[in-house]
C-alpha cells in the first residue's frame, strides 16, 4: 500500500481547477481504480465516464500525466509516483464536467459519410464468399472501440479546432473500413477530398502512436486514402480520362495550406511513398 | 410539477445494446416513429463485451449441424426449463440474423472456402460460432450501431429511466432524466421495449459493466409485469482473479474452444474427473481425443473443458475448496500448452484470441502464449427475467416488451455461451416487429402527470439533503455492501439460512436507502445516479434471493448446498415474482406447457 496523490480536474464548462486527492494504491490498481476509489470515499459526485473497465468500450477516455490514454488500461505502477499524477479530460473536446467531455460532434460526423453499400449476393441464401486474407485489414480498422483518443491527439483538432472541414483520424480509419471492405461499392473519395477534409492531414503519427487497438491508423488506413484521392484527382494519366468522365476538379489553390500530401514536401518521409 | 421536455413516440427502446438496437432498426423498418434511450454513450453498452460468438446453425464448418441439433442443446444446456417456443424460434431465425449482420457490414471471421467461420463453444456438438477473433460483440454493436445511425431513430444518450409510466393496464411511455443537466424527460408511447440487460452489478465479482442493475427487471416490476426464474444467475467460469483490481473481467470461452485446458496447482488437468452422465456419450475419454476434436476431426468427442458453463464453475470451486486451486484462490487455464501440439503456437494465440492476448498482458503483464492464467467464476449472465411470450416478446402488461438478457425464457436454468448475442438479434427483431404492430394498432396513450410528478419527486431526494458524501450510508456505500453480502451468501453456493439472512440485509438497505443523501447538484453526478440505481438493484437483489429460496433442488446456475440434487418435481414449473397488492413481493409456481410432439421428438433423438 502506497499514498499516492492525483490532481484530478474538477470544472465545467464554465472553467475548473486541478484539486488534489489522496488515496492508497495497492498491487495491480489501475487510474480508473484510482478515481473509483476517490469518488466513493472523498467525492461522490466526481463525474467520469466508464463502462467495461477491459479496455473494450472506449469510454473512460483522459489525459494522464499530459498523454491521452484509457484510465482502465494504464497500470498506477507504470507511473511516477514521486509526484503527483495528473488526470484531465480529453482537450479536443468541450468539458462537461470533470472528466466528461462533450463528444458529440464525432457521433454527428460518423453520419456523413456515405453508408455500407454492399453487392448483390454471391450465393442463393443471400451471403457472401470472401478470403480472410481479403479481411485482414478490415477487421484491423473494425477493432476500433471509439474511444476518441486520435481524436483528441490529433493536432488539425486538438490546436487548430478544424471540427467543421476535417472529420479526423477516427473516421478516416471508419472510412477506410468501408472503402477497403470487399463487400462494399459506394464510393467515397470524392467526399474524402471535400467534405472530410484528408487533406488536412499531415501525417504526423500522433493518432497511431496513442490508439489503444495499436491500430496503424495512419500507414495503414489514412496514406492508403490519400493515395486514392491523389490518384484520382492528381495524377496526369487518371485526370485525363477523368475529363471524359466527370465535372473537372478543385483548383490546385483550394488544397488546404496545411497538405503536405497534396501540396509534396513532406511526403518523401513516409514509409508507404517508396512503394509509389 | 418539475420541469421537463417530452417526446411522442409510437416505440420507445430502452437500452441500446444488441437487443435495443435490433429491435429499433426494426420497429423503424416498419414504419414506426422510434425513440431509443440509453444511460450510456452509443456503442458502449455491455455488447462491446461478448468475446466468443453469435450462435447459428449455419453448418459452414460442420454440415451435420442445424437448428434441430441447436435447439436440443439449448434445451439441454437449459436443463429443460427454458420457453421451448423460444428456444425453437431462436435455433431457427439465427443463421438468417448472422447473414443479415454481414449484409449490414460485419466481417466475421472466413472460412477456407470464404464463408462466415465457425468455432466450437460449451454445451454445443457442432462447432457453432460465428465470431470475429475474440471480439464478436464489438463488431455487432457497431454493426447495428452504424446501420441504425442512417435510420429515422432519435437516440437520447446518456439517458435513464426513472420509471416506466402506465395508463390504466397498459403501458404509457416513461420518465427519464438525462446526465448531461440532469434535466428530466417524459416519453410518452403506446409500447416500451425494454433491452436493459442484466443483473451483474448485485455481486461483487463480476464481469458486468456498471450499467447492469437490473434497471428492466425492476422497471416492469414494478408496473406489474411478472419476474421469472430470477435464481438462474450464471456465474462464469472463467474470471480473471489476479491482480485484485481485475477480479471478474472475464476470459473467454473461446480460449477453451480454442484448445485451453484447466489444471489444479499439481497441474492435473481435472475437468476429466466429473462427467455428467447426460454429456457422456458426447465428452472425450482422452486427452488425445479432446484434442484431435480442437483440431476439427469430426469424429472426436468435445474436450471436457466444454462442458457447460454451470458444471465447469462448479468443478473449479471443489478443485479451489479442496486445497488445489492456484495462489489466488483460481485454478489455471493454460493455452500456452499448445506449443507442444502445434509449431507455431504463438500466432495461432494471438490471431485466435487477440484481445486475451492483450488483457493479460497489459493488466496481469502475462504473456498467455508462455504462461497459464489464473481464473476463477464471475458474475456473468441473468438467465431469469421479465416473463415474456416467445411469438411476440410482449411481457405480462400490454405494450411492455423485452428482449435480450433482461427477458426471461431462451436459455432456462444456463445459457450456452454464444446464445447471448444470437438471442440478442433474433428476439431483439421480435420485440421491434411486434412492439411496432402493437402501437399501430393501440394508439392514443395518454400521460398522467401525476405519475410523472411522484417519479421527479422521488428522484430528486438524495439531492435535498446537505451531504457531503463518504459516510456510511452514502450511495456507493450501500451499493458495496449489497454486492458483498450477495456475493457472500446468494453467490454461486446457496443455503436456506444464507439466503435468509440475505433477505433481511436487503430489508435493512431498503429502509436505509430512501435517507441517501448526494453531494453535488444535477449535472453529470454519478452519486445522485448511484443512488437512483440503488432502487432496482434492491429489487433484483430480492427477487434472486426470494426465487433462490423457492429452488429447493440443484439445477443449472442454481446450485443448493442444503439440495444438491436434481429433483424432477422442480422440472415441471417457473418461478414468477410478482408485486403484491401491499407491495410486498409474491412467489409462485407456473407449469410449464408441455412440448409439442414434434419438439419433443427432436430431444429424444439428440440425446
Amino acid at each position: 500500500m502506497t499514498q499516492v496523490t492525483f490532481s484530478i480536474w474538477r470544472g465545467d464548462s464554465g472553467g475548473g481547477a486541478l484539486v488534489d486527492y489522496e488515496t492508497e494504491v495497492s498491487e495491480g490498481m489501475v487510474v480508473l481504480d484510482a478515481v473509483h476509489q476517490i469518488q466513493a470515499e472523498k467525492a461522490n459526485d466526481l463525474a467520469v465516464r466508464w463502462n467495461c473497465k477491459a479496455g473494450k468500450c472506449g469510454s473512460c477516455s483522459a489525459e494522464v500525466n499530459g498523454m491521452p490514454k484509457l484510465m482502465c488500461m494504464t497500470r498506477i505502477d507504470e507511473l511516477d509516483l514521486s509526484k503527483p499524477v495528473t488526470i484531465e479530460p480529453m482537450r479536443a473536446f468541450p468539458a462537461l464536467r470533470d472528466l466528461v467531455t462533450d463528444v458529440s460532434w464525432n457521433f454527428r460526423v460518423k453520419k456523413k459519410i456515405k453508408q455500407f453499400t454492399p453487392r448483390p449476393p454471391d450465393a442463393p441464401d443471400g451471403s457472401w464468399r470472401m478470403q480472410q486474407s481479403d479481411v485482414d485489414r478490415v477487421q484491423e480498422f473494425r477493432k476500433c472501440i471509439e474511444c476518441f483518443l486520435c481524436q483528441d491527439v490529433c493536432h488539425v483538432l486538438r490546436d487548430h479546432h478544424k471540427h467543421e472541414e476535417f472529420i479526423g483520424p477516427r473516421f478516416l480509419v471508419y472510412a477506410a473500413a468501408l472503402e477497403m471492405h470487399p463487400l462494399d461499392v459506394a464510393d467515397r473519395v470524392d467526399e474524402l477530398k471535400q467534405a472530410h477534409g484528408i487533406g488536412y492531414c499531415n501525417i504526423t503519427k500522433c493518432c497511431t502512436t496513442v490508439c489503444p487497438e495499436h491500430i496503424t491508423i495512419t500507414d495503414n488506413a489514412i496514406i492508403p486514402l490519400k493515395e486514392r484521392v491523389v490518384d484520382r484527382h492528381y495524377d496526369p494519366v487518371t485526370k485525363l480520362v477523368g475529363l471524359f468522365r466527370r465535372k473537372p476538379d478543385r483548383k490546385r489553390a483550394d488544397i488546404p495550406a496545411e497538405d503536405p500530401v497534396l501540396r509534396g514536401p513532406g511526403r518523401a518521409a513516409e514509409p508507404s511513398d517508396e512503394s509509389r | 410539477m418539475a420541469e421537463h421536455e417530452t417526446h411522442s413516440y409510437d416505440v420507445i427502446v430502452v437500452g441500446a445494446g444488441g437487443a435495443g438496437l435490433r429491435a429499433a432498426i426494426e420497429a423503424a423498418d416498419r414504419g414506426a416513429k422510434v425513440g431509443v434511450i440509453c444511460k450510456s454513450l452509443l456503442g458502449k453498452a455491455h455488447t462491446v463485451m461478448a468475446e466468443g460468438g453469435l450462435a447459428a446453425a449455419l453448418a459452414n464448418v460442420d454440415d451435420r449441424d442445424n437448428w434441430r441439433v441447436h435447439f436440443a442443446d439449448t434445451m439441454r444446456g437449459g436443463q429443460y426449463l427454458n420457453n421451448w417456443r423460444m428456444a425453437e424460434l431462436h435455433a431457427r431465425e439465427a443463421p438468417d440474423r448472422a447473414r443479415e449482420l454481414e449484409a449490414w457490414g460485419a466481417v466475421f471471421d472466413r472460412t477456407e472456402d470464404g464463408r462466415i467461420l465457425q468455432r466450437n463453444f460449451g454445451g454445443h456438438r457442432y462447432p457453432r460460432l460465428a465470431h470475429v477473433g475474440d471480439r464478436t460483440g464489438l463488431e455487432m454493436i457497431r454493426t447495428l450501431q452504424d446501420h441504425l445511425i442512417h435510420q429515422a431513430v432519435d437516440v437520447h444518450m446518456e439517458c435513464t429511466v426513472l420509471e416506466l409510466l402506465k395508463d390504466g393496464g397498459r403501458i404509457a411511455g416513461a420518465v427519464a432524466y438525462e446526465r448531461e443537466r440532469g434535466r428530466f424527460k417524459v416519453f410518452q408511447a403506446p409500447a416500451v421495449v425494454l433491452a436493459t440487460g442484466g443483473i451483474g452489478r448485485a455481486f461483487s465479482i463480476t464481469s458486468n459493466s456498471w450499467e447492469y442493475t437490473g434497471d428492466g427487471h425492476s422497471l416492469a416490476y414494478e408496473v406489474g409485469a411478472a419476474l421469472q426464474d430470477m435464481e438462474f444467475v450464471q456465474f462464469h467460469p472463467t474470471g480473471m482473479v489476479w491482480p485484485p483490481s481485475v477480479r471478474g473481467i472475464l476470459v473467454t470461452e473461446g480460449v477453451r474452444g480454442d484448445g485451453g485446458v484447466l489444471r489444479n496447482k499439481d497441474g492435473k488437468r481435472f475437468m476429466f474427473d466429473d462427467i455428467p452422465e447426460n454429456y457422456r456419450s458426447q465428452t472425450a475419454d482422452t486427452e488425445e481425443e479432446a484434442w484431435r476434436y480442437i483440431q476439427g476431426d469430426k469424429n472426436a468427442r468435445r474436450p471436457p473443458e466444454l462442458l457447460t458453463r454451470d458444471h465447469v464453475a462448479r468443478c473449479i470451486m471443489r478443485e479451489v475448496r479442496a486445497g488445489r486451486g492456484s495462489p489466488h484462490g483460481g485454478v489455471f487455464l493454460d493455452i500456452a500448452w499448445v506449443k507442444e501440439k502445434i509449431p507455431n503456437s504463438k500466432d495461432y494465440i494471438r490471431k485466435k484470441l487477440p484481445s486475451m492476448y492483450h488483457q493479460f498482458k497489459q493488466l496481469a503483464n502475462i504473456d498467455i502464449t508462455e504462461t497459464p492464467m489464473e481464473v476463477g467464476p464471475t458474475t456473468h449472465y441473468m438467465m431469469g427475467g421479465i416473463r415474456v411470450d416467445g411469438d411476440s416478446q410482449m411481457s405480462t402488461v400490454p405494450g411492455l416488451f423485452a428482449a435480450g438478457e433482461c427477458a426471461a425464457g431462451l436459455h432456462g436454468a444456463n445459457r450456452l455461451g454464444g446464445n447471448s448475442l444470437s438471442d440478442l438479434v433474433v428476439f431483439g427483431k421480435r420485440a421491434g416487429e411486434y412492439a411496432a404492430a402493437f402501437a399501430r394498432d393501440n394508439s392514443g396513450v395518454k400521460v398522467d402527470d401525476a405519475q410523472v410528478e411522484r417519479a421527479t419527486t422521488n428522484a430528486l431526494r438524495p439531492l435535498d439533503g446537505a451531504g457531503t458524501g463518504g459516510g456510511a450510508d452514502g450511495p456507493y456505500q450501500i451499493q458495496h455492501e449489497l454486492q458483498e453480502f450477495m456475493q457472500e451468501l446468494v453467490g454461486i453456493v446457496r443455503r436456506e439460512d444464507e439466503i435468509k439472512s440475505a433477505l433481511d440485509r436487503i430489508a435493512v438497505l431498503k429502509g436505509r436507502a430512501p435517507g441517501i443523501t448526494v453531494p453535488g447538484n444535477r449535472e453529470y453526478n454519478p452519486g445522485w445516479h448511484t443512488a437512483l440505481d440503488l432502487r432496482n438493484l434492491l429489487s433484483v437483489a430480492e427477487a434472486i434471493a426470494r426465487a433462490a429460496l423457492e429452488r429447493k433442488e440443484s439445477r443449472g446456475g442454481h446450485f443448493r448446498d442444503d439440495y444438491p440434487d436434481k429433483d424432477p418435481e422442480f422440472a415441471k414449473f417457473n418461478i414468477l415474482l410478482r408485486k403484491g397488492g401491499d407491495g410486498s413481493m409474491q412467489v409462485s409456481r407456473e407449469l410449464i406447457p408441455p412440448l409439442p410432439p414434434e419438439l419433443a421428438q427432436i430431444i429424444e433423438e439428440m440425446k
